[in-house]
C-alpha cells in the first residue's frame, strides 16, 4: 500500500528490475547502485531507492535528476532512515520522499515531519493498519515541540503567535 | 518552578489518548507484539519478572506538592501502597495493571506529569542538578536548559527510534551532582568571557561497557545549544551501531570512531543544518526562565536562636542537620535531604503515607517544591534554618529522618532479582544486609563519606562502576556471585572502579564489605581521608589482601 496525507494513492514508479535496462521514458525507480547508469537516459523520470545507510551528501549530487527518493527502512524500528530524510531536506532536495519497508501507522507522524511525503508499507502491515488508521494518526496528534518538515507550526511558534 | 501551558496540557492530553488507543489497537490486532513493545516502553511501560512497572517521569527530578500527592494517590489505588524512586529520578510503580494504565496516565496528566520516554530507545528524562537554584556557586538555574532540552526531545520526530536509549544530564556548578560524566551528553553551564554557554561531553555511560565522556565542545554558545545537540544525535541515528544492542550506546560509536571525528562529523552537520529552524527563540528561552526565577525568601536569619536550642539539646537532630543539610545561597536557609535509606530499608522506597508528609513539608516549609536525586534521595530545598526542626520532627514521624547522606549506608541500588527480568542476582537484600551491618550511627559517622553503589546484572541500572564500594550481581552457575570494584566516582573527578579479584557469594557480602571497611580504616592518613583519597593513595593491594589472604 503506497499512501501519504491524502489517503491511499497510486504508484507511479515501477521498480527497474534486475537485469532490465533503463528505459528513456515514462518513471522508473532504480536502485542507488544503477544510478550513474540511468541519469544518462534523459528522457525518463527518475527515482532512486536508496538503502538506510545511504550517505546522503554522496546522494546530493544526483538531487538534479531526481524526481523521488525511496529510503528503506528494513524494520520500523531502525530509525535511521529518519536522519537521512532530514538530512536529505537540509541538503535542498525538493522532489518527493517515500519511506519504503515495514513501518507502522504510528509513524506517520514522524516520517512527513523528517521530510518524507508518502510511505509504502508491505502487505501484511496494509492488512493490519489499513490507510484510516495511518490517517487517523496525524488526527490523533496535532502538537509538536519541533517545527518539522511537514508544514506544520511547532508548540514554540503557537506561543509566540498567541503572546502577539 | 515550570508550569504547563495549554500546550503543554494539550500535548500530554493527546499522547495519553494515542496510548489508549495503541493499548486497543494491540488487543483488536492491528499492532503485533513486537510493534506494540517500543510504544509501551516510550510510554514508560515495562514488563518486568511479576507485573508491569510503570516508571513515571520527574523532569530533571523537579515536582510539587499536589504532584507528590498525586504520586501516593497512584500508589494506593493503582498499586501496592508504595512507589520507587529511581537514579533518573523519577518513580517507579511495580504493580499496575496493564488495563489500568490509562487511568494512571489520565491521573497524572491531571497534575502535568506523564510517562513520556521513561524508557524506549529514545532521548529519556533529562537530569538536573537537585540542588538547581540552591547551590551558592552556580551560575544560572540549569533547569531552564533542560526544560529546553525536555521540549525539543520530546517525540523528536527524528529521534524516536534511536539504535539505544540515550540519556542527557544538565549541570551549572563545578561540583558534580548529576554524574556528568557517565551520560551519552553531559551539558555543563560554563562561563567564557562573562559569557554563559555549555560546555559539552559525549559518550559516557554504564551499562556491560563503562566508560567517562569525552569533551566534544569546550564553548557553545547557548543559542545554539538545541541546534548542536540536535548535529550530534543525527551523527549518532546514522552512524551508531545497529547489529548488536550492546554496541549501539553512543559511548561505542566514540570509541570506534575516536572523538575527532565524531565531532568533525557534527561539526559539518551543524554548519549546513538550518539551525535558526531548530534553535529555541529567545522569547521561549525568556518565557521557560521566568518559572525558574528564584523564590522571594526573606531573610530569616533572625529566627535562628530556635533553632540553636533545638541542636543543642537533641544530638540526633544536630547529627541529622550536619550529615543532610546543604547551604542555600540565601541566608537563614538550607536545603535538607530526606534519606530514603533508612537502616535496613529498599533503598528508593517511598510509602503513600511518606510520600504525602513530604508533601504536606514543601508545602508549608520548602516554597511547595521538592527534588528527587539521583542517590535515590529526596530533597526539600529552601527551608528556613527556624524551621528545620519542625520539619525534622515531622520526618522522625514518618521514618524518614535516617542522617546518613552520602554514608556508606546511603546505598544505591537496582531493583535486581526482587523485581526485574532482566536481573542476574539480589541487590535490593544485599542492600539491606549492608545496611545492617553498619546500623551504628557512630560508626558511620566515623566511616565518613562512601558510596556503595549495588547492581543485580552487567546493565548497571545501581551504578555500581562508579561506586566507591561497586557490587555487581552475577549469575555463576545458577548461583549468584557478587564483583567487587572499588574506587570508582560519579563527580567531577569521575572514575571507574577497579575489580578487587574474583567475585564472593551473597551471604559473604557484608563480611567482604566490613574487610573493605576496616581496611580502609587501618590505612588512611587521619581521619579526614575519605575512602577515594585512601584508596587513590595506596592503591588496590591491601585490600586485595584483605579480601584474598588465605
Amino acid at each position: 500500500m503506497l499512501l501519504d496525507q491524502s489517503g491511499e494513492i497510486e504508484d507511479h514508479w515501477p521498480l527497474l528490475a534486475d537485469g532490465n535496462s533503463v528505459p528513456n521514458a515514462g518513471y522508473a525507480l532504480v536502485p542507488l547502485a544503477r544510478l550513474d547508469e540511468a541519469r544518462d537516459q534523459d528522457g525518463v523520470y527518475l527515482g532512486a531507492q536508496v538503502p538506510n545507510d545511504a550517505n546522503p551528501e554522496t546522494l546530493s549530487q544526483h538531487f538534479g535528476r531526481l524526481g523521488l527518493i525511496s529510503v528503506d527502512f528494513p524494520s520500523f524500528s531502525d530509525g535511521r532512515g529518519f536522519s537521512i530524510a532530514a538530512r536529505v531536506r537540509d541538503l535542498g532536495f525538493t522532489g518527493r520522499m517515500r519511506a519504503e519497508g515495514p513501518v507502522i501507522a504510528d509513524q506517520f507522524g514522524y516520517l512527513l515531519s523528517c521530510g518524507f511525503d508518502e510511505v509504502s508499507v508491505p502487505d501484511d502491515v496494509a492488512i493490519r493498519q489499513p490507510a484510516e488508521q495511518w490517517l487517523a494518526q496525524l488526527d490523533r496528534i496535532s502538537l509538536s515541540y519541533q517545527r518539522g518538515r511537514s508544514g506544520r507550526t511547532s508548540v514554540l511558534d503557537q506561543r509566540i503567535a498567541s503572546a502577539g | 518552578m515550570y508550569r504547563y501551558d495549554e500546550f503543554d496540557r494539550q500535548f500530554v492530553a493527546e499522547r495519553t489518548a494515542e496510548f489508549r488507543s495503541q493499548v486497543a489497537r494491540r488487543l483488536d490486532g492491528s499492532l503485533t507484539e513486537d510493534e506494540f513493545k517500543p510504544l509501551r516502553l516510550m510510554n514508560g511501560l515495562y514488563l518486568q519478572l511479576h507485573a508491569y512497572m510503570l516508571r513515571v517521569a520527574i523532569p530533571y527530578g523537579t515536582l510539587d506538592s499536589r504532584q507528590m500527592l498525586m504520586l501516593a494517590h497512584i500508589a494506593e489505588t493503582w498499586d501496592r501502597g508504595y512507589g520507587h524512586f529511581t537514579t533518573r529520578q523519577n518513580i517507579q510503580f511495580n504493580w499496575p495493571k496493564l488495563s489500568e494504565v490509562p487511568d494512571i496516565l489520565d491521573a497524572l496528566a491531571s497534575v502535568e506529569m506523564h510517562a513520556i520516554q521513561t524508557s524506549g530507545n529514545c532521548i529519556r528524562n533529562t537530569t538536573s542538578d537537585p540542588y538547581a537554584g540552591v547551590a551558592p556557586e552556580e551560575i544560572e538555574d540549569p533547569r531552564i536548559t533542560a526544560e529546553l532540552i525536555r521540549q525539543w526531545s520530546s517525540l523528536h520526530p527524528e529521534f524516536t527510534f534511536l539504535g539505544r536509549k540515550f540519556k542527557i544530564a544538565v549541570t551549572a556548578s563545578a561540583e558534580d551532582r548529576v554524574a556528568l560524566r557517565l551520560h551519552d551528553i553531559g551539558v555543563q553551564i560554563v562561563r567564557q568571557d562573562g559569557k554563559a554557554g555549555y560546555r559539552i561531553f559525549v559518550g559516557g555511560g554504564m551499562g556491560r561497557t563503562p566508560m567517562i565522556s569525552r569533551e566534544l565542545r569546550g564553548f557553545l554558545s547557548k543559542a545554539d545549544l538545541l541546534p548542536y545537540l540536535e548535529a550530534c544525535m543525527r551523527v549518532y541515528n546514522l552512524h551508531g551501531r545497529r547489529d548488536n544492542k550492546y554496541k549501539a550506546r553512543i559511548k561505542i560509536l566514540i570509541h570506534e570512531k575516536g572523538i575527532e571525528a565524531f565531532r568533525e562529523q557534527v561539526d559539518s552537520e551543524f554548519a549546513t543544518m538550518k539551525r535558526e529552524a531548530i534553535a529555541a527563540p529567545p522569547e521561549e528561552v525568556s518565557r521557560i526562565a521566568a518559572y525558574f526565577s528564584p523564590p522571594a525568601l526573606p531573610d530569616r536569619s533572625e529566627e535562628e536562636a530556635k533553632y540553636s536550642r533545638a541542636y543543642q539539646s537533641d544530638p540526633d537532630f544536630a547529627a541529622w542537620v550536619q550529615r543532610n543539610t546543604f547551604e542555600h545561597r540565601t541566608n537563614g536557609y538550607v536545603a535538607a535531604t530526606i534519606s530514603l535509606k533508612p537502616i535496613g530499608g529498599v533503598p528508593g522506597d517511598a510509602t503513600a503515607e511518606q510520600m504525602r508528609v513530604i508533601a504536606d513539608l514543601a508545602e508549608s516549609f520548602s516554597q511547595n517544591e521538592i527534588r528527587i536525586t539521583h542517590e535515590q534521595n529526596i530533597v526539600l530545598p529552601h527551608v528556613a534554618v527556624a524551621n528545620l526542626y519542625a520539619v525534622y520532627r515531622a520526618l522522625q514521624g514518618a521514618g524518614l529522618d535516617a542522617p546518613n547522606k552520602g554514608l556508606v549506608t546511603d546505598i544505591i541500588a537496582c531493583p535486581g532479582l526482587d523485581y526485574c527480568a532482566l536481573a542476574t542476582a539480589r541487590s535490593i537484600p544485599v542492600a539491606q544486609a549492608i545496611s545492617n551491618r553498619f546500623a551504628s550511627p557512630q560508626r558511620q559517622a566515623e566511616i565518613g563519606p562512601l558510596a556503595i553503589k549495588i547492581s543485580g546484572c552487567i546493565n548497571a541500572c545501581g551504578h555500581h562502576h562508579v561506586g566507591a564500594i561497586g557490587i555487581l550481581g552475577l549469575d555463576k552457575a545458577g548461583v549468584e556471585s557478587y564483583q567487587i570494584t572499588l574506587g570508582g566516582d560519579a563527580t567531577e573527578s569521575a572514575a571507574l572502579g577497579d575489580r578487587t579479584g574474583p567475585g564472593f557469594g551473597y551471604d559473604e557480602l557484608p563480611g567482604v564489605v566490613e574487610k573493605i571497611v576496616d581496611t580502609y580504616i587501618s590505612e588512611r592518613d587521619g581521619d579526614r581521608e575519605t575512602f577515594l583519597q585512601t584508596y587513590r593513595r595506596v592503591g588496590m593491594q591491601p585490600f586485595r589482601e584483605a579480601l584474598y589472604a588465605a
